[in-house]
Formats: C-alpha cells, sequence, structure tokens
C-alpha cells in the first residue's frame, strides 16, 4: 500500500436548505474541493449518505452526483454505514488510492434530510437499529442514546449538568464558522432550562435535523507532489471496527467496544498515542457520544469524561481539543455527510486556516466517526 | 416491516424463544445462528421466563411514524434473569419506573398499520405483579 494524503476540502454551509436538492449539495461540495485541490475529474467517486432511499426517493447516488459534477465515466458508487456513512466513504477513497486502482479519489459526505417530515425522519433515523428487535418497539435515535445516558449517570453517579460542558464548548466554537448552523453562545442557564426531548437528554444535549454535504480530494504522494500550490494533509491511519447493531447486545453497554476497537487501530497504524492528538473531532451526536468517545479512544478514564470537560480540558486551549469547529452539535450533524465534515474541519485545523479557532501548533489531530449507537466506528488519524 | 417479517419472529415476538450455547452455555437473545460469546454454532432452542429487571429507561416523546398515537411511552432496555438483555416498551406503570425494577414480560398491541394495515403484536413488560 502506498502513502495517501488529502489535498482538497469543501464544504456547503449546513441548515435547512429547502432551496437545495440533494445534488447541488453534493455538486457545490465536491466542485469547492475539486478546485481547492487544483484538480478537474478524479479517477473514482465515493458518496457517504444513509437516507437518501427513505427521504428523497433516491439510490444510486455515485452515478448520479458523478454525472452532476460532469465527471460521467467515472467509478462511483454509495458507500452506507448509518451516521457513520462519510468516514466510511473516505475510507474506501483510501484504499483505492492507496492499493494504486486509483491515482485521485473525491469523497462526498451528503445528506438531504429535510426533505421528510419530522415522523418519516425520525423513522429513517431508526433503521440505523435493529428493526427487528429494537424498531419495531417504536424506539428512535434519540431514546437509545437516553438509554445510555440514563445508565451512564446512574453507574458513575454523574449528574446531568455536568454534559452541559460538550454543548457549551460546542455552541462557542460554532460561532466562527460560517458554515456552522448554529452560530451562537449556549450559557448554562438556558441549556440547564432547556425542554427534555427524551429523558435524561435535552434539545441540547442533541444535534439538529439538518442538510448538507462536504467533500474531500484523496490522492497519492506523486499525484500531490506535482499539484502547486497544494498543502498536503498525510493519512496517518483509517481504521474501523463494529459492535452488535443493537445496545442491548452489548457485552458491556458503556464501552462502545467498536470505538476503542478502530482507535487502537488507529493508533497502531500511525505509532502513535493519545496523548500525541493536538485535537479530536468527535462524533458529539448526542453528549453522551461525545463522553463515551473520549473515553473509548483512550482521552479520558471510563465515567471521567464528563468532568474533563468541566475542566476545560476540551476547548481551544485544553489538554485536547474536540468539536473545535462546532461539531456535530452546533455545526450540525447531515447524518451521512458528517464523517466527511469532521475530515474537513481536522484538515482546516492542520493547515492552519481556522481562524479565530486555531488549536496553536496543531500537527496530529483525529476523528471519530460512529454510526448507530456504536455498531460501526470509523477513525482517521491525519498529520501535516 | 411487512407481513411476512413480523410472522417469521412470531415464536419470539409471543413467547421469547431464544437460544442456549451448545459450547459454552451462555443464553442468547435474540437469538441467531452463531454465539456471541465463542463464535460456535448456537441453534439450540431456549424459551425464557420473561422475568428480569429494568437496566436502563427513557420516554419516548417524538415517535418514529406509526408510534404517533403511543406518545409519550417508556423504553427499557431489561435484563432477563437468564442473562440477556433486550429492548422492549414498559407498560402498566403508574409510576416513574427506577433501574432495577423488577419486570415481567405481557403481551401487547406493539403497533397498527393504518385502518387496513395488520396490528403487531408482541412483548412489553409490566411491573412484576407477585414476586
Ligand atoms: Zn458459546
Amino acid at each position: 500500500m502506498r502513502d495517501v494524503c488529502l489535498i482538497g476540502i469543501g464544504q456547503t454551509p449546513i441548515g435547512e436548505k429547502w432551496d437545495l436538492s440533494l445534488r447541488h449539495l453534493a455538486f457545490s461540495a465536491l466542485t469547492a474541493a475539486a478546485a481547492d485541490a487544483g484538480i478537474e475529474r478524479p479517477d473514482a467517486l465515493f458518496v457517504g449518505n444513509m437516507l437518501a432511499s427513505r427521504l428523497n426517493d433516491q439510490a444510486q447516488l455515485g452515478a448520479l452526483i458523478a454525472d452532476f459534477c460532469g465527471w460521467r465515466g467515472i467509478e462511483a458508487v454509495t458507500v452506507e454505514a448509518a451516521c457513520a456513512s462519510g468516514g466510511a466513504a473516505l475510507q474506501a477513497a483510501i484504499r483505492a488510492v492507496a492499493s494504486g486502482a486509483a491515482d485521485t479519489a473525491a469523497v462526498c459526505g451528503v445528506e438531504k434530510m429535510t426533505d421528510g417530515s419530522k415522523v418519516e425522519t425520525a423513522g429513517a433515523l431508526a433503521t440505523a437499529a435493529d428493526a427487528e428487535y429494537e424498531g419495531i418497539h417504536g424506539v428512535t435515535f434519540v431514546a437509545l442514546n437516553a438509554l445510555l445516558m440514563q445508565r451512564y449517570m446512574h453507574e458513575y453517579h454523574v449528574p446531568h449538568e455536568a454534559f452541559a460542558p460538550f454543548s457549551i464548548n460546542a455552541h462557542h466554537n460554532a460561532i466562527n464558522n460560517p458554515n456552522a448552523m448554529f452560530q451562537e453562545e449556549l450559557t448554562l442557564q438556558t441549556y440547564l432550562k432547556a425542554p427534555v426531548i427524551a429523558p435524561p437528554i435535552n434539545l441540547y444535549d442533541s444535534s439538529p435535523i439538518c442538510d448538507g454535504a462536504a467533500a474531500v480530494i484523496v490522492a497519492s504522494i506523486e499525484v500531490a507532489r506535482d499539484l502547486p500550490g497544494t498543502t498536503p494533509v498525510h493519512v496517518l491511519a483509517s481504521a474501523s471496527a463494529t459492535d452488535s447493531l443493537n445496545l442491548d447486545d452489548r457485552h458491556d453497554l458503556l464501552s462502545l467496544n467498536a470505538a476503542r476497537l478502530s482507535a487502537q487501530k488507529a493508533y497502531q497504524q500511525a505509532g502513535l498515542v493519545p496523548a500525541d492528538m493536538d485535537l479530536f473531532e468527535v462524533h458529539d451526536a448526542f453528549s453522551i457520544m461525545a463522553a463515551l468517545s473520549l473515553e473509548a479512544a483512550g482521552f479520558a478514564d471510563r465515567g471521567r469524561a464528563a468532568y474533563m470537560a468541566q475542566d476545560g480540558e476540551i476547548g481551544l486551549n485544553g489538554r485536547i481539543p474536540i468539536s473545535t469547529m462546532g461539531g456535530l452539535k452546533a455545526r450540525g450533524h447531515p447524518v451521512g455527510a458528517t464523517g466527511v465534515y469532521e475530515v474537513v474541519d481536522l484538515v482546516t485545523q492542520l493547515r492552519g486556516e481556522a481562524g479565530a479557532n486555531q488549536v496553536k501548533g496543531a500537527r496530529l489531530g483525529m476523528t471519530q466517526n460512529i454510526g448507530g449507537t456504536g455498531a460501526t466506528v470509523i477513525t482517521h488519524i491525519l498529520g501535516i | 416491516m411487512n407481513l411476512s417479517q413480523n410472522w417469521r419472529l412470531a415464536e419470539q415476538r409471543y413467547r421469547l424463544v431464544g437460544e442456549i450455547c451448545p459450547h459454552c452455555g451462555v443464553k442468547i437473545y435474540p437469538p441467531r445462528d452463531a454465539c456471541p460469546d465463542c463464535s460456535q454454532p448456537a441453534q439450540e432452542r431456549f424459551t425464557f421466563s420473561g422475568k428480569g429487571e429494568i437496566y436502563s429507561y427513557t420516554v419516548v416523546l417524538d415517535a418514529p411514524e406509526g408510534y404517533e398515537e403511543q406518545v409519550p411511552y417508556l423504553i427499557a432496555l431489561v435484563k432477563l434473569d437468564e442473562g440477556p438483555m433486550l429492548t422492549a416498551q414498559l407498560t402498566d406503570f403508574d409510576r416513574e419506573p427506577e433501574i432495577g425494577d423488577r419486570v415481567e414480560m405481557v403481551t401487547r398491541k406493539l403497533r397498527t398499520e393504518g385502518n387496513a394495515g395488520i396490528i403487531v403484536y408482541g412483548y412489553k413488560f409490566r411491573p412484576l405483579l407477585m414476586p
């Protein structure tokens, strides 16, 4: 396998984009990424998407989007792993380039969620759970995360308000990200008074329903060398792992085993340890997921992630900055696109282009993209 | 889920039929073809007692399609006395449930699929009547 780097990034603002279709969102992100990389046409396209078949009545996004971008003829497929679809598409692209099958590969995470009604979207998201043993009982994604959070608070004696710093940090960092959905401060008082959506989860523990697309261009080192003006960011690890699809079947409910396994594999590939990371783009779809991911990836002891957040360790100047451009919580969580947004944010930091949110001296960083309640987890480590 | 998908699960939904691993003895629910503990083939049937305790719970306020009329409803992880955990609605609770509460299986309507569609029955869990 040869070394691979990321040479271009692109993204659309995240929000309720009533005037933009799925294909237009993908087009915006991909053409921006291709222009940033200085290429006209990639050898292959990998699309990360979860919900298009249900909410947009559309399958075969690979061919649709390749054609819409003017790339008719290239190899193009969709990769699906629920909310980890974006990370999975990136991994497929990295492998295509690393193997020599392609010299350049485009990745596009795209999700157009607002085409569905509220109940349609809740039902579509619930398909990431086990339809026969979880879905049939009327679970929602919020409810499954609430089951995790309730047990976490019970087992570790952590009060709900201890999770507030995750949301406050994400909202604070989103203010300086023009692509973020919520560009406003969140105060502790507002967090504490927020309506409960599935106890103990409140509105600010949860990420929003939204539309968006993000894109990355993957290339071999040789291709990158021939492109003047690009700042290649090196892929040091790309690792994934799985766990039971259903939450009730986990050997240890609070360990998020696939997150632990994929992080361990990634550290091993890169020859690095958690302390080497300058920042971590965490999958904070819910506050509890941020906590469990930090623990599984080795940044906090079990049951301690919330306290670590309280001590300011997750801020831009903290020990391990997270959600540096707003995270899923405030930047937004267009589910199949999220894994690519995480990588776009990390690349922005490593290139030193994060403006007011720049993590000083950032040279190494990690992303973790979580599908469902932790059944598919994909970890990437990048370096400059 | 369609008619045949539901029909195939009748033994699980009505009687909690799972499996026991002939190699390591672990009891398995939901049933599958390989043991989650030792990865060996495991297709020996085992019927669970339907008694257990609440491991975690929450309330669904924003329901998915087909469950809107039941809102609000309780969802729990129930740890069965024989070991495995499952996901189900709690029913007949006239108070806030607590982690550790003893519960038992009852058969109830899970959902209806419109006026002309099927009615899906299956397990829910209520407070244990006779401890
Ligand atoms: Zn076994």
